[in-house]
C-alpha cells in the first residue's frame, strides 16, 4: 500500500503533471496531422526528455502516443486520410458515416472507445502482465507464422467486394512488399538498380496516397455533393453511452483481441485494429451493413488499437523487447532513465511502476475532455468547400510522406503512383484497404515463413506440431473452409425438399 | 524602470564596431554555422543508432549554437540513409552516422559507396558482439558451448541477431572459422535486429545469439537468457562477469559494430576541423558518458584522420572476413 501512495506522490508532482498535459495536446495536434504517425510524434518528444525526471520523462511518452493514435482517427473520419496505419482499417467506415452527416457520432465512438480499450489494456498490464509476457515468449516465428496468415484472412472480411477482388488486392499488396533488400535472404527484389527502392515501399506512403490521394481525385470527377446543412455539431458523447450498452459484445472483444495482439512482439496496433473489425464484421447480425457508416466494426476495432497500446508495454517493460515502434523508443528512454525493462523493474522500483499504471489512467481520461475540443476544431473542415478543402489535403499528402521517409522526395513520388493505383482500384471495385492489408502483414509473412523454414531444416511439421501453432494452424485452416461448408450445407439443404 | 543611457547606447555601438572588426574578413561569409544543421541517421528511430545519433545532435546543438535536427532516412538495410550523406551537398549543414555496414555493403555488391566517399569526423562509438545462450540451455560457460558446436552435426545448431550478411552474422562466422570450422556449420536464422533474435532465443526456436551485450541486457536481466563471452580485446566494464574469447578459448578474435560521424567528402577543411573539435567536446562531456553507460554502449574515439584509418581498416577486414564466410558477392 506504500508503495501504491508513493507512486500518486510521484505522478501528483508539478513538473509530471504538466509534462502530461503538455504532451497530451502535442500528441492530439501531431496525430491530427495527416501522414505523422504516432511513433514520429514518440521520437520527436525523445531529446525532450533529456531535461525532465523520469517519471515526467515516460509520462510524456505514454500521453502524447495515446493522444496521437486516437487523433489519427480524426483526418481518416473528417478526410479519409488515415492519421496511422492502425486506423486505416475502418477509415472507410468512419467516413461513410460523415458522409451520412454523423460525423460527430463516428468521432464520438473513436474517441469514448477508445479511452475505454486504453483502459482495458491498462488494466491488463496491472493485473496479468506476468501471464500475459509467458505467453508472448511462447511466440516463435511458427506462431507468427499462422497469425500473420489469419491476418491476411482479414482481406476478404474487410472490404464491402467480391471476395475474388479482395484477394486480388490483397495479393498485389503482398507483391508490393517484395520490393526491396528487407528480405530474409537479404537480395535485393525488383529494385531496377535504384537506391530508393532497395528501401522498399513504406507503409504510410501507400497508405496516404490510396487512401486521401484518391479521394481528391475522385473528388475532382464528381459533383459537389449538396452542401451538408451549416449546423453545429450535435454532443459528441450523447449516445456513445447507448452504443456502449447496446454493444458490450464487441467492445469486450476488441479489448480482448487488442490486448493479446498488442502483447505479441511484431503484431502491434494496426492488427490489432484489422482483425477486431473483420471479427466484428463476421460474428455481427447485419454484416451487410458494414461499409455504409455503421458503428459496431468501428466500436470493436476503436477499443481494439487503443487496448493493445497498453498491452505491448508488457513485453518492453518485462523483457526489453519491442511491441511495436512506440514502445522501441520507450525502451531506449527507459534506460536512459535508469528504469531498465525487466522483472526487477516490478519489484524494486515497484512505486515507479504503479506511477506508470496511474499516469496510463490519467491519460486516457483526460482524452475525453480534450478530444473533445479537438474534434469541435477539426470538424469545422467537414463545412467548408471542397474546392478549398482538396488543395489543402494534396499538400498534406505530400508534406507528411516527405517528413516521416527523413526528408526524401521518393515518398512524395510513392504517394502520387498510389494514389494512382488507388483511383484505378476503386473505380473497377477493388478494394483498397485489402491492399493496404497486404502491405502491413506481407513481411511478417515472408518472414516467418522462411525463417522457420531455416529452423526445422526445411520440415514443415512444426507449424503444426507445436502446441500454440497447431491452434492457430487450426484457426486458418477453418477460416479457410468455413465458406465451403457453408455452402455445401446450403447446397444440401436445398435439396433435401426435392428428394422428399 | 531602466532607461536607454546615451553611455550604454555608445558602449554598444563601440562594442559592436569592436566584434565587427575582429570578425572583419569573415563578413559576407557568415561563421558556420549559422543555419540548423540535419543529422542523418541511417536506421530507425527507437534503436540504439538512433539513440546515439540524437544525443551527439544535442551536444553539438549545445556546443555551436544551430540546431542539430536528426532525420531517419531508413531502409535497405543501411544503404539508403549512407547514400543519402554522401549525395548531401557538401556546405557543412548536412552530416549523418556512418554505422558499420558502409564497411560491408559494397562487398555484397549493394552498393558502390565506400567509407572513403565521406569526410570522416569523429569515431564515437564501438560495440563487440556477445555469445548469449538461452538460460535453460545446458551450456554453463563459453567452453562448454564450443565443445558442443564442434561436437553436433553440420547445421544442426542455429544462430540469430541481425539479418542475412549483417554484422551479427559475420561475427558467428568468424568465430565458427577461428575455431576451425565450416562458416555454416552453425546455421544463420536471419531477423529484423536484436530484440527479435533475443524472443526467438527465450521461445526456444533457436539456440545462440551473437548480438551485442546491451542488446542483451533485459532477457538476461529478465534471467530468460545469459551471456556467455564477448569477442572483444577486453572485458566491459558494464558486465565485468562476462569474459572474451581469448581468455577463456584462446582465441583471438574481435570485431565490433562501431558508429561515428562523417559528412559529404568535399566539405571544407575548417568545418571539418570544428565539427571534429566539436565531436571531441561532447565525447568527452558528462552528459554523453552516463548516457552511453546507462546503455552499457562502448565508448571510443577517434578524430577525423584516425576514424578514415579506421574505417579503412574495418573495411579491409570485413572483406576478408566475408570472402571467408562466403558473404561476398563474386
Amino acid at each position: 500500500m506504500d508503495t501504491v501512495i508513493q507512486a500518486f506522490g510521484l505522478v501528483f508532482a508539478p513538473d509530471v503533471l504538466i509534462a502530461i498535459f503538455a504532451s497530451a495536446v502535442y500528441g492530439l495536434l501531431v496525430g491530427s496531422l495527416p501522414g505523422l504517425s504516432a511513433t514520429m510524434a514518440t521520437a520527436l518528444l525523445v531529446p525532450v526528455t533529456f531535461y525532465l525526471s523520469p517519471i515526467a520523462a515516460v509520462a510524456t511518452i505514454i500521453t502524447a502516443s495515446a493522444m496521437a493514435i486516437f487523433s489519427g482517427d480524426i483526418p481518416g473520419c473528417l478526410l479519409r486520410i488515415p492519421g496511422t496505419p492502425a486506423s486505416a482499417a475502418y477509415t472507410d467506415e468512419a467516413y461513410a458515416m460523415t458522409r451520412k452527416g454523423e460525423a460527430e457520432t463516428a468521432l464520438g465512438i473513436c474517441l469514448w472507445f477508445s479511452a475505454l480499450g486504453g483502459i482495458a489494456g491498462t488494466l491488463s498490464l496491472m493485473l496479468i502482465a506476468p501471464l500475459l509476457a509467458e505467453m508472448a515468449l511462447s511466440f516463435s516465428t511458427y506462431e507468427n507464422f499462422w497469425l500473420a496468415m489469419l491476418g491476411l484472412m482479414c482481406s476478404t472480411l474487410v472490404a464491402r467486394s467480391s471476395p475474388i477482388k479482395a484477394i486480388a488486392a490483397m495479393l498485389l499488396g503482398l507483391l508490393i512488399t517484395c520490393i526491396g533488400i528487407d528480405n530474409p535472404g537479404g537480395v535485393p527484389r525488383f529494385t531496377l538498380g535504384s537506391t530508393d527502392l532497395l528501401g522498399g515501399i513504406e507503409v504510410i506512403p501507400a497508405l496516404v496516397g490510396v487512401f486521401a490521394l484518391a479521394e481528391v481525385m475522385r473528388s475532382l470527377t464528381e459533383r459537389d455533393p449538396p452542401k451538408l446543412e451549416n449546423r453545429r455539431l450535435g454532443s459528441i458523447l450523447k449516445g456513445q453511452w447507448a452504443l456502449t450498452k447496446k454493444y458490450p459484445k464487441q467492445q469486450a472483444r476488441g479489448n480482448l483481441i487488442g490486448i493479446i495482439i498488442g502483447v505479441l512482439p511484431g503484431a502491434g496496433a494496426d492488427m490489432a485494429a484489422w482483425v477486431s473489425y473483420a471479427m466484428a464484421k463476421r460474428f455481427s447480425k447485419t454484416p451487410e451493413k458494414f461499409g455504409t457508416g455503421h458503428p459496431e466494426g468501428l466500436i470493436e476495432a476503436g477499443a481494439s488499437n487503443n487496448a493493445s497500446l497498453a498491452s505491448g508495454w508488457v513485453p518492453a517493460l518485462l523483457f526489453g523487447i519491442p511491441g511495436d515502434t512506440i514502445t522501441a523508443i520507450a525502451i531506449g528512454v527507459l534506460y536512459m532513465k535508469g528504469l531498465n525493462p525487466g522483472p526487477t523493474l516490478f519489484t524494486s522500483q515497484a512505486s515507479s511502476m504503479y506511477a506508470l499504471y496511474i499516469i496510463f489512467i490519467i491519460g486516457n481520461i483526460i482524452m475525453i475532455p480534450l478530444g473533445i475540443i479537438m474534434i469541435r476544431l477539426a470538424s469545422k473542415v467537414v463545412g467548408a468547400p471542397r474546392s478549398a478543402v482538396m488543395p489543402v489535403i494534396m499538400i498534406f499528402c505530400a508534406v507528411g510522406a516527405f517528413a516521416t521517409a527523413g526528408n526524401n522526395l521518393f515518398a512524395v513520388y510513392c504517394v502520387a503512383i498510389f494514389g494512382l493505383i488507388g483511383f484505378v482500384m476503386e473505380k473497377n471495385g477493388y478494394p483498397v484497404a485489402a491492399m493496404v492489408l497486404g502491405i502491413v502483414m506481407g513481411t511478417m509473412v515472408e518472414q516467418s515463413f522462411v525463417t522457420s523454414l531455416i529452423k526445422s531444416d526445411g520440415s514443415i511439421l512444426p507449424f503444426f506440431s507445436r502446441p500454440v501453432s497447431s491452434v492457430l494452424a487450426a484457426m486458418t485452416f477453418g477460416a479457410l473452409l468455413w465458406p465451403v461448408f457453408v455452402w455445401a450445407t446450403r447446397k444440401l439443404m436445398a435439396q433435401r425438399p426435392a428428394t422428399a | 524602470m531602466s532607461r536607454i543611457s546615451r553611455r550604454s547606447v555608445l558602449k554598444g555601438a563601440a562594442a559592436a564596431g569592436a566584434a565587427g572588426l575582429i570578425t572583419g574578413p569573415a563578413i559576407g561569409q557568415a561563421q558556420y554555422p549559422n543555419r540548423p544543421v540535419t543529422m542523418i541517421c541511417p536506421w530507425g528511430a527507437g534503436g540504439g543508432t538512433d539513440a546515439t545519433a540524437r544525443i551527439v545532435a544535442q551536444l553539438l546543438e549545445k556546443d555551436l549554437g544551430q540546431p542539430f535536427n536528426v532525420v531517419n532516412r531508413t531502409g535497405g538495410s543501411g544503404v539508403v540513409g549512407h547514400q543519402a550523406i554522401a549525395s548531401a551537398p557538401a556546405d557543412g549543414y548536412t552530416v549523418g552516422m556512418l554505422t558499420v555496414e558502409i564497411a560491408m555493403m559494397r562487398h555484397q555488391g549493394l552498393t558502390e559507396l565506400k567509407s572513403s566517399d565521406y569526410a570522416a569526423l569523429g569515431l564515437m562509438n564501438e560495440d563487440p558482439p556477445g555469445v548469449q545462450v538461452s538460460a535453460s540451455s545446458p551450456y554453463k560457460d563459453i567452453k562448454e558451448l564450443a565443445a558442443a558446436i564442434k561436437a553436433a552435426p553440420h547445421g544442426k545448431l542455429k544462430a540469430s541477431g541481425t539479418g542475412q550478411g549483417g554484422i551479427w552474422h559475420l561475427a558467428l562466422v568468424g568465430w565458427l572459422v577461428a575455431m576451425g570450422l565450416k562458416p555454416d556449420h552453425v546455421a544463420w536464422v536471419p531477423s529484423n535486429g536484436a530484440a527479435p533474435g533475443m524472443q526467438d532465443l527465450a521461445a526456444g526456436g533457436i539456440d545462440i545469439v551473437t548480438c551485442s551485450v546491451p542488446e542483451a541486457r533485459a532477457m538476461i536481466d529478465a534471467g530468460k537468457a545469459k551471456s556467455l563471452a564477448i569477442m572483444a580485446s577486453a572485458r566491459n566494464p558494464q558486465f565485468k562477469d562476462v569474459p572474451t574469447l581469448n581468455e577463456s578459448l584462446g582465441i583471438n578474435y574481435s570485431v565490433g559494430a562501431w558508429r561515428g560521424i562523417g559528412a559529404p567528402k568535399a566539405v571544407p577543411a575548417d568545418i571539418q576541423a570544428k565539427l571534429t573539435a566539436s565531436l571531441k567536446k561532447a565525447f568527452d562531456s558528462k552528459e554523453y558518458q552516463d548516457f552511453m553507460n546507462s546503455r552499457g554502449f562502448g565508448m571510443k574515439f577517434a578524430d577525423g584522420a584516425g576514424f578514415a584509418k579506421f574505417m579503412a581498416d574495418s573495411d579491409a577486414s570485413m572483406a576478408s572476413a566475408m570472402k571467408a564466410a562466403g558473404l561476398t558477392k563474386a
